[in-house]
């Protein structure tokens, strides 16, 4: 059989696949179709970038061009990951800086990158062409000065939400002046101010450039500029929308919007003002992503805007808009696929906003296409989320904030499991859920009996028992990543269901109630999970085995315990009782 | 509600138990779980006339991590939201030249540039010295900066303390060699 197809023509079928799992189907045919199909994978994706060692996937993969890795656990987004835990990105970048001279791309997640990284990168691959940085930290401007000197055919500059140590603006006049090639450029997430001709120029000269998204430094009165220089933008970030009132700027303002006639998505739009929201009403029939999660206007002027996009699909925003700003929302944005509502005030006592449960009942209503929510509210009902399931049956990613922990059923004052099964009877495409409220195991027997789909669920101060989390672990068969913060899970579930950790990406447990000895049990028990155990309060020993641990991870892995782990993590395995002396 | 889990479970393989909802779980160990309080199961009833007795809420203690809203955002709304701050502290980031990692003080804490700059030399084990409006800190081995609101570089102690804690984004202690010779607040 090996002998009837050539290898190049093998090959070329192959070209054809994009998805991992293709690829890794392709692979298990037989030894010369494993074999070709590894000699030809350009692009690989690591989510768990302990999960494996840069050897092992270089040695399998010689030729890759681009590479995505996620780091953290996806609680360190809310601080419930100390500081120096890992995540290191160094060791690959230097793996890789010999083995892949022609690396185009490096897409990370959490990660910790050092200017040293960044500097590596932009000496060690010629051809490199896209760098984000999503949520990372570690490095400095003076790591993005490097990126943008020595890489001569930058396409792509994405700095995504990383928190950035701001040393200055002059990172950006490194671009030499013959860099042409840029096509994205994201650098919302820093404070310093770049030197605006710089910009200016850059933008000129970048005739493919297809988004730009400007830092909150870049004045409102500048925009025009830039935007005149690259009417093609597709997507654009905002400096800050905000300046004195005045006729000139506004109609300035206007004109350069009129001109942009690609522009799809608009963001940034910090401090913004009222006044000169109407200077982009001409973009707004066009638009598709609206992200007004930093615009601190009120209702009636968001309605207003909101009203003037019949198109949009996407739209982020913090609560400001309130009900009613949801009913000119539902009215008007049929196409809408997406709502994220984020708090105003999110450790205020009492609610400051008119933004309740019937907001999103009223969405569900009004836009029959809307499949991913992310919401926001201080208060819920299991008739609400009833009728949420009723109206999209078609929801993929369903994610709850119920601000008060173990809030109930406001006008029952009961449990919200019947709502939130519901939802996962009804959905049953979902791939996401994150639960809030008052819940008890029963809408763990809901989800586990229901939600054969989900991969990620969130859970906090919610259950009674194991018994929730073990028809979790036994029932939700695509369950990837599970992530749970105090609640009231312990040893019995976990043992249970230990081979069907072994299923998924991770599990995250902090302040619930599993034991270290079930933790050390569980290491033994299964060489090819990690269990990290992370505790602050000094070795795991010190304490009686039946002590809760403080924080648990555990992951599938191939490349064995993690040697950089600080000393407030232990991993439990074989040596884990020779480890503390 | 009917009891299917307990026929899937194969308890007696597991060695394991997994009592009924309304059932006490008696073989679970005592342990103190920093997190929940109610660990018992109870009938709905039970719960909400505990609920709401325990629903008078003494002033709010900060739960790390919740609501899950990413410090990132939480910090772009409190510049815009808060330019006098509110009651949860205006934490900025202090650097010392030759220092291999930073601090992070709270500027609530302190009521003058006194106050201040003895918290930072103690902090940094270095000597500040004193503030002259003529002259800065000149002598001092080390001299205090900050950046504001608009970017700049400023010297410590020029304006008001209240105009300092509102505009100050984060602080820098130089080397007083490298701040010698200035004649203006701009470095």
């Amino acid at each position: 059989m090996a002998y009837s197809f050539p290898e190049e023509v093998l090959e070329h079928v192959f070209s054809f696949l994009c998805s991992d799992k293709d690829r890794n189907a392709v692979s298990l045919v037989c030894k010369s179709w494993y074999e070709i199909e590894r000699w030809c994978r350009r692009r690989i994706f690591i989510g768990n970038c302990y999960s494996v060692t840069p050897d092992i996937v270089i040695r399998r993969f010689p030729k890759v061009r681009s590479m995505e890795m996620k780091g953290k656990p996806h609680f360190a987004d809310f601080n419930l990951v100390p500081e120096g835990w890992g995540a290191y990105v160094y060791p690959w970048i230097s793996a890789m800086s010999v083995a892949y001279p022609l690396l185009e791309e490096i897409k990370l997640k959490r990660m910790v990158v050092t200017d040293e990284c960044l500097e590596l990168i932009s000496k060690s691959f010629k051809s490199f062409k896209v760098l984000v940085l999503s949520s990372c930290e570690g490095f400095t401007t003076d790591g993005l000065a490097s990126i943008a000197a020595n890489c001569r055919n930058l396409r792509e500059l994405d700095l995504k939400e990383s928190e950035v140590e701001d040393l200055s603006g002059h990172w950006l006049s490194h671009f030499p002046e013959h860099c042409t090639s840029l096509v994205s450029l994201n650098m919302s997430c820093l404070g310093s101010e770049v030197s605006f001709s710089a910009l200016e120029r850059l933008v000129g000269r970048c005739p493919n450039l297809k988004t730009l998204r400007l830092n909150r430094a870049v004045p409102l009165e500048k925009l025009p500029n830039l935007l005149s220089r690259a009417p093609q933008l597709v997507e654009l970030g905002t400096g800050t929308y905000s300046s004195e009132v005045r006729v000139d700027i506004f109609s300035n303002l206007s004109e350069a919007f009129s001109v942009c006639k690609q522009l799809k998505g608009l963001s940034g739009l910090w401090d913004a003002v009222p006044a000169y929201l109407p200077a982009m009403y001409s973009v707004c029939p066009g638009l598709t992503s609206l992200n007004l999660s930093y615009a601190t206007i009120q209702s009636p002027d968001l309605s207003k805007l909101v009203s003037q996009c019949p198109n949009l699909q996407r739209l982020w925003v913090l609560d400001y808009i309130e009900d009613s700003g949801l009913e000119a929302l539902a009215t008007s944005c049929k196409d809408l696929q997406e709502l994220r509502v984020f708090p105003s005030d999110p450790f205020g006592a009492e609610p400051n906003v008119s933004l309740t449960e019937q907001g999103l009942v009223t969405v569900s209503e009004g836009c029959p296409k809307l499949q991913s929510v992310l919401y926001f509210c201080r208060q819920m009902s299991n008739a609400a989320l009833v009728t949420i399931a009723k109206n999209r049956p078609n929801m993929i990613r369903f994610r709850l904030c119920i601000i008060e922990p173990q809030a109930p059923d406001y006008v029952t004052l009961e449990p919200l499991d019947t709502g939130f099964g519901a939802i996962v009877k009804s959905c049953k495409e979902l791939r996401r859920l994150s639960l809030s409220g008052l819940l008890t195991d029963r809408v763990f027997e809901y989800i586990g009996t229901h939600a054969k789909k989900l991969e990620m669920l969130s859970i906090a101060f919610a259950g009674d028992s194991d018994l929730g989390l073990h028809h979790v672990l036994s029932g939700c068969e695509s369950l990837r990543k599970l992530e749970i913060r105090d609640c009231p899970f312990g040893d019995k579930a976990l043992l249970a269901n230990a081979a069907k950790l072994e299923t998924m990406r991770s599990l995250w447990m902090s302040s619930c109630s599993v034991s270290y000895g079930a933790c050390k049990l569980l290491g033994q028990k299964m060489p090819r999970l990690n269990v990290e155990v992370i505790d602050e309060r000094g070795p795991p020993e010190l304490r009686p085995e039946i002590c809760p641990v403080e924080k648990l991870y555990i992951y599938r892995t191939v490349a064995g315990r993690r040697i950089d782990m600080p000393d407030f993590i232990w991993t439990m395995d074989e040596d884990a009782a020779l480890q503390h002396s | 509600m009917e009891a299917a889990y307990e026929n899937g479970l194969n308890l007696k393989a597991t060695e394991l138990r997994l009592g009924l909802p309304g059932t006490d779980n008696e073989s679970e160990p005592q342990t103190s779980s920093p997190c929940v309080q109610n660990n018992n199961k109870r009938s709905s009833s039970e719960m909400d006339t505990e609920k709401q007795e325990s629903v008078a809420p003494p002033p709010k203690t900060q739960v790390v991590g919740w609501p899950p809203v990413r410090s990132y955002r939480k910090n772009v709304l409190q510049q815009q939201n808060n330019p006098e701050s509110d009651g949860s502290g205006m934490f900025v980031k202090v650097s010392m030249d030759g220092a291999p990692y930073l601090r992070k003080i709270d500027l609530k804490f302190y009521n003058n540039y006194f106050d201040l700059l003895k918290a930072l030399e103690n902090m940094f084990k270095c000597n500040i010295g004193v503030y002259s409006e003529r002259e800065g800190y000149n002598g001092s081995e080390f001299v205090p900066t900050y950046e504001d609101k608009d970017g700049d570089w400023m010297l410590v102690g020029d304006v008001p303390w209240d105009m300092f804690t509102t505009s100050c984004k984060r602080l820098r202690i130089m080397k007083g060699s490298e701040a010698k010779g200035l004649g203006c607040c701009n470095l």
